[in-house]
């Protein structure tokens, strides 16, 4: 059998990044400064995170303009979505594990 | 690495990020209670005012239709009660919901609380503007039930975005609007039993799932 630990991912080890996932998953698109409300972080905290997401490909990011504000909006990929599901699912066995 | 309880926490960590990012969570019960009582003075009120113009006028029809009057003092004196009502309920709604956010340290105004305002505007406002409509044509006796029918309406649409229990107090408005359509002439004690005694019950039924100190 699988060992459990395997379904779960590095990458959302961090609070923050599991933050977003888990926002981006029930929210189609979100902009950064709601991002950074809900997760209350600093600017700087949040855009390493976002960044390391994007890299491995589980968020998309648009850059847009809200009259001369840039306003930019993340959201969730297929591939983002997959991992965190399974990382879920990893989750789930370590306490089902428990009993 | 992940132990047990760290499973645990992290799992509560996304069901509270997806419920915070979701929906308007800190509307709170003190408002509907408040709403409520608010709306009972407010039909006390306009039941005085009927009373006292029906007298008046000393018509030997005696008939319960409490929107069959279309005097023009009354209708104005009527719609500036239901006007001040509708705004202190408000304002008594916003008081304690203000209060609560403030307490479980969630900003008041953001993405949840807009999307929660929009969707139920938009059937408040079509409602608003029907109701105006049915006025001027004068079908006064539909003015209650149509504003409990609306409401229901906006509180279902509004379910998806704060508390889901408001969708039972929508179903609830709604089916006594509806039933109030074949009750013309009630329409008053309709609109107090909707807006009032309904808001009072569910304000308390979500005051004692969710604010009661749990001792």
């Amino acid at each position: 059998m699988k060992n459990p630990i395997d379904s779960l991912n590095k990458v959302f080890d961090s609070r923050v990044r599991l933050g977003v996932m888990s926002v981006l998953l029930v929210n189609e698109e979100i902009n950064f400064n709601d991002l950074k409300e809900l997760l209350q972080v600093t600017d700087g905290n949040l855009a390493s995170h976002l960044s390391n997401l994007e890299e491995n490909g589980y968020i998309k990011v648009k850059k847009g303009f809200i009259g001369r504000k840039t306003n930019t909006t993340y959201s969730i990929t297929k591939a983002g979505e997959k991992a965190f599901k399974e990382h879920l699912g990893g989750l789930e066995n370590m306490i089902k594990g428990a009993k | 690495m992940y132990s047990q309880d760290e499973s645990l926490e992290a799992l509560q960590d996304i069901k509270k990020m997806m419920e915070r990012s979701s929906r308007f969570i800190s509307l709170s019960g003190w408002s509907g209670i408040a709403a409520g009582i608010c709306a009972l003075l407010g039909a006390w009120f306009a039941h005085n005012k009927i009373t006292q113009y029906s007298t008046e006028a000393n018509t030997d029809k005696t008939t319960h239709d409490i929107f069959s009057f279309p005097q023009i003092g009354l209708l104005q004196e009527l719609m500036l009660i239901a006007l001040f009502t509708f705004m202190a309920a408000f304002v008594f709604a916003f008081i304690f919901t203000y209060l609560r956010s403030k307490k479980n340290k969630i900003p008041l105004w953001g993405l949840t609380a807009k999307r929660l305002l929009i969707n139920t505007a938009i059937p408040m406002m079509v409602g608003g503007i029907v109701i105006l409509r049915m006025m001027q044509l004068g079908y006064y006796e539909l003015v209650a039930s149509s504003c409990l029918v609306f409401y229901g309406l906006a509180l279902v649409n509004a379910s998806k975005y704060t508390l889901a229990e408001i969708r039972y107090l929508g179903y609830a408005e709604l089916i006594l609007g509806v039933i109030s359509f074949w009750e013309i002439g009630f329409g008053l004690y309709f609109w107090a039993a909707g807006f009032g005694v309904l808001h009072i019950i569910y304000g308390t039924w979500m005051w004692w799932k969710y604010e009661r100190v749990k001792s």
